[in-house]
């Protein structure tokens, strides 16, 4: 047993770690949040107030916006039509091109005003595809890195320490599967039938949706019809909700595979919040060395020290369960992390807020992201309601080895 | 990241477990709990039984008599002996996990002969010397003094929380020996200097032993008063007015595995609690389940995180770091946790004090306090792994 990083894991998280520190160092993370539309109607930069964050494309130019910008043609209030066939996708066809629409450029690929568009940073996106990220789990015989989940949680780790916006793990899941995503040249969402929300959908140009036991792809034209935007709590993470109920069709003789990616989504997101949660220890203890009150750096008032210590009681075990779960790969240990690390990344946020004081209240603090992301996140994939369950439903069953010891 | 054991770990696992199918069925009946001299015959059995076998003193060096084991042999030795419900160290705690290591490592030889054998065997327990009334959490301030006389310290003063005195041979004693508050270096510095290691024989003359009941109506706990004591110099470990890093050493041997073997026990309980719960239709509750789903997930982190412990321990060269701070927050929380929710899964049940589970419930409110109490290791935790401004 040597439950740590190896040189290579150390040296591929710092490869990670410097290539989001060129392209996507923090202040672009608070001029995103500066520039996306508030509901206040003196806001920053964005869309006008009160308007809803629709993105009504009428692509003059189609070649440049359509299909591969699905828009979000469902005003509120309008139900999108539900029922709207998907394409199914078998192993068969895994590695087998799926017509999504053009191959238009990344970046010219979103339309102005598009639900996403004005946060997600399309060539920082491109040098990540360009470094591997998303092809991390996609054999070297394919075209990916070839790496396993120890690795690939290090890496979405980084992009959560760093708060990236973009459907991270919807592509990552894509790579193989959707022609581009592996490459960062398109963005692909993914979604549990259970918890039908979608992020990023004004930059997704499909979307997985893994529903029971099957894989199925909603194209452009499908998601531009299922979404409903939401006006999202996350200036960072536009939302869209997908209301039901999806499409039930399937051809017979289903596949395995949705399980594999729905755990795989688990853990990703897990360890996305695993990031943010260690980022917020980082933050809080920074503001709490430097500033001063009462002649002394808060820092040094147990009631602050005893908040700070509180924040790594949770980061440890979190990282550990996720870390572990990488390694075994069971659907416990998977909903475990993600039942921890969404608490380790909410409640830390939440602490961090406390240390900075009033600062931590505004628009301008990184803080408020931290918790409003951890908040979206907690609520895909494993919920921590299904976590629980499934962890209380196994503690009935007959008790096979534990600690499991491989 | 490597969870799989190597074959040679694998091996010592079987081979341990082989020893322990057939060892345990010949342990006598377990004695009644408040018997403490039938307790102290039952835990040296066992350790004397370990020593036949060749597991006695594991994670202790060879040199000094012990099995020079890695971090993940003594991991698994807690393990196994836990699942194959084996006796826990008891007595034999301090000898084994305090005392006899500070000796190994800052004894002379011949201190070395004369206390670490007997403690492998099973032959003499150990008790613990160090908290007073007044010095609990600032340890530093213990005013029980040790005058120089001759070839001897006079000790006088009181202990306090002193577990197994009233059946231990001998005690690790920490006194005051400096010039204390007027050594030059600042009245802190005094503090820790002016302090010294003495092994105390628990039945020299003006040594008295009140045991303490605690709220679980236990007495492992006693008073030790001490008026006048005669203790040879020669019995002193490491130098005179260094006892506070000789203490520092016995306190860094606990290495984060200490409760590696009741993680394990822990989770065994959890699936007695829930089905427990399914029998008298508590299970129901969705919220009694989901409290119990997520203890789950708790103590399978608390495991992994002693195996992440364990293996930093590895590399470096057995010392523990900072992290068992943190795991020891987490796991006294889990501990205490989980014996509320089995009290609320039982119901009525929980409140008749000679359920199994009501002991536990309540000797559980002792692990946030004993050993440095959650707060003063949320101190540790900020100031040394955090790195804030120290906070006095």
């Amino acid at each position: 047993m040597d439950f740590r990083l190896t040189e290579e894991q150390r040296a591929l998280r710092t490869t990670l770690r410097e290539l989001l520190a060129r392209h996507y160092p923090p202040h672009r993370l608070r001029e995103a949040a500066a520039a996306a539309r508030t509901p206040d109607a003196n806001g920053a930069a964005g869309g006008e107030a009160g308007e809803p964050p629709t993105a009504p494309t009428s692509p003059a130019t189609p070649g440049a916006l359509s299909p591969a910008t699905p828009g979000t043609p469902a005003t509120p209030g309008t139900p999108a039509t539900p029922g709207t066939p998907v394409t199914s996708v078998a192993p068969a066809t895994l590695g087998a091109p799926v017509s999504l629409g053009t191959s238009v450029p990344l970046g010219a690929s979103v339309a102005p005003g598009a639900p996403g568009a004005e946060v997600v940073d399309a060539e920082c996106w491109r040098a990540l595809g360009r470094a591997g990220f998303f092809a991390v789990l996609l054999p070297e015989a394919s075209g990916g890195l070839g790496l396993g989940l120890p690795e690939a949680v290090l890496l979405f780790e980084e992009a959560g320490r760093a708060l990236l916006p973009g459907p991270l793990v919807g592509t990552a899941l894509a790579a193989g599967l959707v022609p581009g995503a592996a490459e960062g040249e398109a963005m692909v969402g993914a979604l549990d039938a259970r918890h039908p929300l979608l992020e990023y959908p004004g930059v997704c140009r499909a979307a997985l949706v893994l529903d029971g036991a099957t894989t199925r792809l909603l194209d452009t034209g499908e998601l531009a019809r299922c979404a409903t935007p939401l006006d999202s709590l996350d200036p960072l993470t536009p939302l869209a909700s997908l209301p039901g109920p999806l499409p039930a069709r399937h051809p017979p003789g289903r596949p395995p595979g949705a399980s594999r990616l729905r755990q795989e989504a688990t853990l990703l997101t897990a360890a996305l919040q695993l990031g943010s949660a260690a980022r917020s220890v980082e933050t809080a203890v920074a503001h709490a060395r430097g500033r001063t009150q009462f002649g002394r750096p808060i820092g040094a008032f147990q009631a602050v020290q005893h908040l700070c210590a509180g924040m790594l009681e949770r980061l440890e075990p979190a990282r550990c369960a996720v870390y572990a779960a990488a390694v075994t790969g069971t659907a416990e240990e998977s909903a475990a992390a993600k039942l921890l690390a969404d608490e380790a990344a909410i409640h830390n946020a939440r602490d961090c807020l406390q240390v900075h004081g009033g600062t931590g209240f505004t628009w301008e603090s990184e803080v408020h992201l931290h918790l409003k992301r951890a908040w979206v996140r907690a609520a895909q994939w494993t919920t921590a309601q299904e976590a629980e369950e499934l962890l209380a439903a196994e503690l009935l069953t007959p008790e096979t080895d534990w600690p499991r010891n491989s | 990241m490597d969870l799989a054991y190597s074959a040679e770990e694998e091996e010592f696992r079987a081979r341990l477990r082989g020893w322990l199918r057939t060892a345990l069925p010949g342990l006598p009946a377990p004695p009644d709990p408040h018997d403490w001299p039938a307790r102290r015959a039952y835990d040296c059995g066992w350790q004397r039984m370990l020593y036949e076998a060749g597991y006695a003193g594991l994670h202790w060096p060879a040199e000094a008599g012990g099995q020079g084991a890695t971090p993940t042999q003594h991991l698994i030795f807690l393990e196994e002996t836990e699942r194959a419900g084996a006796p826990y160290v008891g007595a034999g705690f301090v000898g084994l996990l305090h005392a006899g290591p500070t000796i190994a490592a800052e004894g002379t030889p011949e201190q070395r002969a004369r206390w670490l054998p007997p403690i492998l065997r099973g032959e003499q327990v150990w008790c613990q010397g160090f908290s007073e009334p007044d010095a609990g959490s600032d340890l530093a301030a213990l005013r029980t003094r040790a005058v120089r006389d001759g070839e001897d310290y006079l000790v006088t003063g009181s202990k306090i929380w002193t577990s197994h005195a009233q059946i231990a041979d001998w005690c690790e004693l920490l006194v005051r020996t400096g010039t204390g508050h007027e050594t030059p270096g600042g009245p802190d510095t005094s503090r820790h200097r002016g302090l010294s290691w003495l092994a105390l024989p628990m039945d020299a003359p003006g040594v008295t032993v009140r045991p303490l009941r605690t709220l679980a109506g236990t007495t492992e706990f006693a008073e030790v008063f001490l008026d006048g004591v005669r203790i040879p110099a020669s019995q002193r470990i490491g130098a005179e007015n260094d006892g506070w890093r000789v203490t520092l050493v016995t306190l860094s041997f606990e290495r984060g595995t200490a409760f590696a073997g009741e993680v394990v026990a822990c989770r065994r309980v959890l699936r007695e609690v829930a089905r427990a719960a399914r029998d008298n239709g508590r299970w129901d509750d969705p919220v009694l389940r989901r409290r119990l789903g997520r203890l789950a997930a708790d103590l399978g982190a608390l495991w992994r995180l002693i195996q992440w412990n364990v293996s930093e321990a590895q590399h470096t060269g057995g010392l523990p770091g900072t992290g068992g701070s943190v795991f020891k927050l987490c796991y006294s929380r889990a501990r205490q946790e989980l014996f509320e929710a089995a009290a609320e899964a039982l119901g009525l049940a929980a409140l008749d004090r000679n359920h199994r589970w009501t002991a536990d419930r309540l000797s559980s409110l002792a692990y946030t306090i004993a050993a440095g109490t959650s707060q003063i290791q949320r101190n540790i935790v900020a100031e040394r792994i955090l790195g804030l401004p120290r906070g006095r």
